[in-house]
């Protein structure tokens, strides 16, 4: 199946010794300059590129206090080295936060201190070469941007920060991803990361509206640029096409239909996910921020809500406001932006859904936390709502839920081992890999529990799932979306 | 007074404004650079006063360190905490008269400079014998607690083999706070005692041991989790933003 070796799951999650270089060879497309100049990047790698670098990197220290903190104050504790799920996947030493870190540490020591300028050796500083700039292609490209490592660090050290730098200072000299950047162009000229145009679109809502019409007998909308609309919702584009993203767009509608809540898609702004952050750059994920703002002022909107999408509500949670902001034209009864779990809890909460969990009788669920939502956002007005409220969903419309153990959940939760821009078929070693730790949670509810699917909240999430599940001996459609099952246990009139 | 009070006096206020004023750079730096997302890991405090909870959970307890692993935590709370109690014992000879406090914890803090030593070698230890942590250390990590461990010896050795003029030494430290040297007494151990402590402080603004300021400044642990409620800008993205409207309303 595979022409690389897939971890086996044991008993439990072990810490492997450190190898070296083992995933060195891992690396993603780089990507054209077709792809690199639409977003301002040189199309390859630039003359004088130690140059442009290192200045790129003095000027990313003056902007973000968060790189030249953590480039000062780590003392090497060791406490990250067994937190990383590309770690504990690959066991290569460079993929312990801190040794990727390091990789630009190093540099950073060598051209910005006083310690790294006269005694490099001593303090372990070289200077940015052809095979260092290599080596941070391939290792801040295994790096998912989760923020786990962060949350055992004694000074709250977040490798993502320095990950997203490096992938800026990368761009900058014109050796961009292909994968993420691309997916930028394609929102910046049409809307969406697939690149999916309005026609197509309309298309696939109209379908979507034949088909839970067949299935229950209901008139359920799926409504797209109407102005007017009470709510504009933001969702992942996965949400129109891929499975189980679909059945969670399918859910949102029937949650709004039975709520009696008029809203609508955008062609303009149909895509949630924002790469920009994965490619740690300020200017393009503002650039695709606006579109949101845009699209709200456009239709009329009172409220904007996104999908399910872990990345997204962080870039919409955290920085929508930031980038795009000040939302004073939309309804100041609620929150900008909302998540759909917002949304769907306080309806529940009201009473104003009509809910048999037992129509889910047939599934035994868990709930993965995803990595994003965990560590870097909240929902409702309490933290660690992100994690009570899509449990309280869960546990209102199914009657066999189980947690995952504690160190695997919550803000200990792994990511998918596909975030961060990491998704693409170039990097499915990795991928595999890097899902050990998530594969093994599971395993333990499966057996303990026997818990039949795992149920998530982010698009990235539920892709990388269907795809690496089946290495580790699950099956691809075990995993699904929520809203799913909030739409399988809504009860509508039609049906009775 | 003597060639060697000379030195050491210079060698101390050297010492001196360097640990200050570099120290005093950074976190100016520091402070200086603006945040300009907000980036709290969650779940976070929705408060300031939250904040400050959390910032204080992490320095006295390490409250983070101890969720990642229990043996570096030990260690190192241990290190950090006789530490405190070793420099708190030191302020005697800093002050005349002694404060009440200062005398009481005199007795804890020789028994403090033990812990330190055996916290330091648990830290040290880890760093050849736990593979990751080996893979990860510089030789800089291996000479800074060989640094801590030899300032640790030395004063032990001082208090039980090597004892020195405690009354002159006072008389010399106080007199350098009072720019009016007094003679430092010429004891191999303390003047090793002393050289490591002054080497301690010119090293502390260019290493690692920034991260004693440092941790005030990570954003994220020290932002409120209000991003929806209240919009966060740095200067430097209002510019962007300005110099975008311009372009805008220009074309």
């Amino acid at each position: 199946m595979a022409d690389f070796e897939v971890p086996e799951l044991k008993e439990e999650l072990e810490i492997p010794p450190v190898h070296q270089g083992v995933t060195s060879h891992l690396k993603p497309f780089v990507a054209d300059a077709q792809f690199q100049e639409p977003l301002g990047y040189p199309g390859e790698l630039v003359e004088n590129w130690q140059e442009v670098a290192i200045n790129k990197m003095g000027e990313l220290l003056g902007k973000y206090r968060s790189l030249r903190v953590f480039l000062d104050i780590c003392v090497k504790c060791g406490a990250c080295t067994d937190k990383c799920h590309y770690y504990l996947g690959t066991t290569d030493g460079n993929n312990m936060p801190v040794a990727r870190q390091d990789l630009m540490r190093r540099v950073y020591r060598r051209y910005f201190t006083l310690g790294g300028k006269y005694f490099p050796k001593l303090v372990g500083a070289v200077d940015l070469t052809k095979e260092v700039l290599d080596q941070w292609y391939s290792y801040y490209h295994q790096c998912s941007q989760c923020r786990r490592c962060s949350v055992f660090c004694p000074y709250g050290i977040d490798t993502a920060e320095i990950s997203m730098a490096a992938r800026e200072i990368l761009d900058s000299v014109g050796v961009g991803q292909k994968y993420c950047n691309e997916i930028i162009g394609k929102v910046i000229k049409i809307g969406n990361n697939l690149g999916l145009p309005q026609p197509a679109l309309a298309d696939t809502l109209e379908g979507l509206e034949e088909e839970v019409k067949m299935d229950t007998g209901v008139d359920v909308r799926f409504p797209l640029d109407e102005k007017g609309a009470e709510v504009l919702l933001v969702t992942p584009s996965a949400d129109f096409f891929a499975e189980p993203h679909v059945d969670g767009l399918i859910g949102y509608a029937k949650v709004f239909h039975q709520a009696g809540i008029s809203w609508t898609l955008s062609s303009y702004a149909s895509e949630a996910a924002n790469f920009g952050m994965f490619i740690g750059s300020y200017e393009n994920m503002r650039r695709l921020a606006l579109r949101i703002r845009e699209a709200a002022l456009d239709l009329g909107v009172k409220r904007i809500v996104f999908g399910e999408c872990g990345h997204a509500w962080r870039v919409a949670y955290a920085f929508l406001n930031t980038l795009a902001g000040p939302f004073d034209f939309l309804d100041p009864k609620y929150p900008v932006p909302q998540h759909i779990c917002e949304v769907t809890y306080d309806l529940i909460k009201r009473g104003a859904l009509k809910l048999d969990p037992s129509a889910n009788d047939h599934r035994r669920v868990t709930f993965h936390d995803s990595c994003n939502v965990a560590r870097a956002t909240r929902m409702g007005d309490f933290p660690g709502g992100q994690f009570v409220i899509p449990r309280e969903i869960l546990r209102s419309v199914c009657n066999h839920f189980y947690d995952m153990p504690p160190e695997a959940a919550y803000d200990a939760t792994f990511c998918c081992g596909g975030g961060g821009g990491l998704l693409t078929d170039d990097l499915i070693e990795l991928r595999v890999k890097g899902a050990l730790p998530r594969m093994q949670a599971l395993k333990h509810v499966v057996e303990e529990y026997g818990v039949t699917h795992l149920v998530a909240i982010c698009a990235i999430c539920k892709s990388q799932f269907t795809k690496v599940m089946p290495y580790y001996g699950f099956e691809m459609d075990q995993i699904l979306s929520l809203h799913q099952l909030v739409g399988d246990a809504l009860v509508f009139e039609a049906q009775a | 007074m003597s060639a060697l009070t000379v030195v050491y006096a210079l060698l101390f206020y050297f010492a001196a404004a360097v640990l200050v004023l570099g120290v005093a750079y950074r976190v100016w730096l520091y402070a200086r650079t603006p945040a300009p997302l907000k980036i709290p890991v969650t779940p976070a405090p929705l408060t300031p006063a939250g904040v400050v909870v959390r910032m204080a959970k992490e320095v006295v307890f390490f409250a983070s360190l101890f969720r990642g692993n229990k043996w570096t935590w030990l260690f190192g709370w241990v290190f950090h905490f006789a530490l405190l109690l070793v420099l708190l014992r030191h302020l005697r000879y800093f002050q005349e008269p002694v404060w009440t406090w200062v005398a009481l914890i005199q007795p804890f803090g020789k028994y403090a400079a033990y812990a330190m030593v055996a916290g330091l070698i648990g830290l040290w230890a880890r760093r050849f014998l736990v593979d990751r942590v080996r893979y990860i250390s510089a030789p800089s990590d291996h000479l800074m607690l060989a640094l801590l461990l030899a300032i640790a010896l030395s004063g032990l050795a001082m208090k039980y083999f090597f004892h020195t003029d405690i009354v002159a030494l006072k008389a010399f430290i106080l007199g350098l706070l009072r720019f009016d040297l007094q003679p430092l007494p010429a004891d191999g151990m303390l003047l090793v005692h002393l050289t490591l402590v002054a080497l301690l402080m010119i090293i502390f603004p260019f290493s690692k041991l920034l991260h004693a300021p440092g941790l005030f400044f990570a954003p994220t642990r020290n932002q409120v989790d209000n991003p929806r409620e209240k919009r966060h800008l740095a200067p430097w993205a209002a510019q962007l933003e300005a110099g975008g409207r311009q372009a805008s309303t220009s074309s």
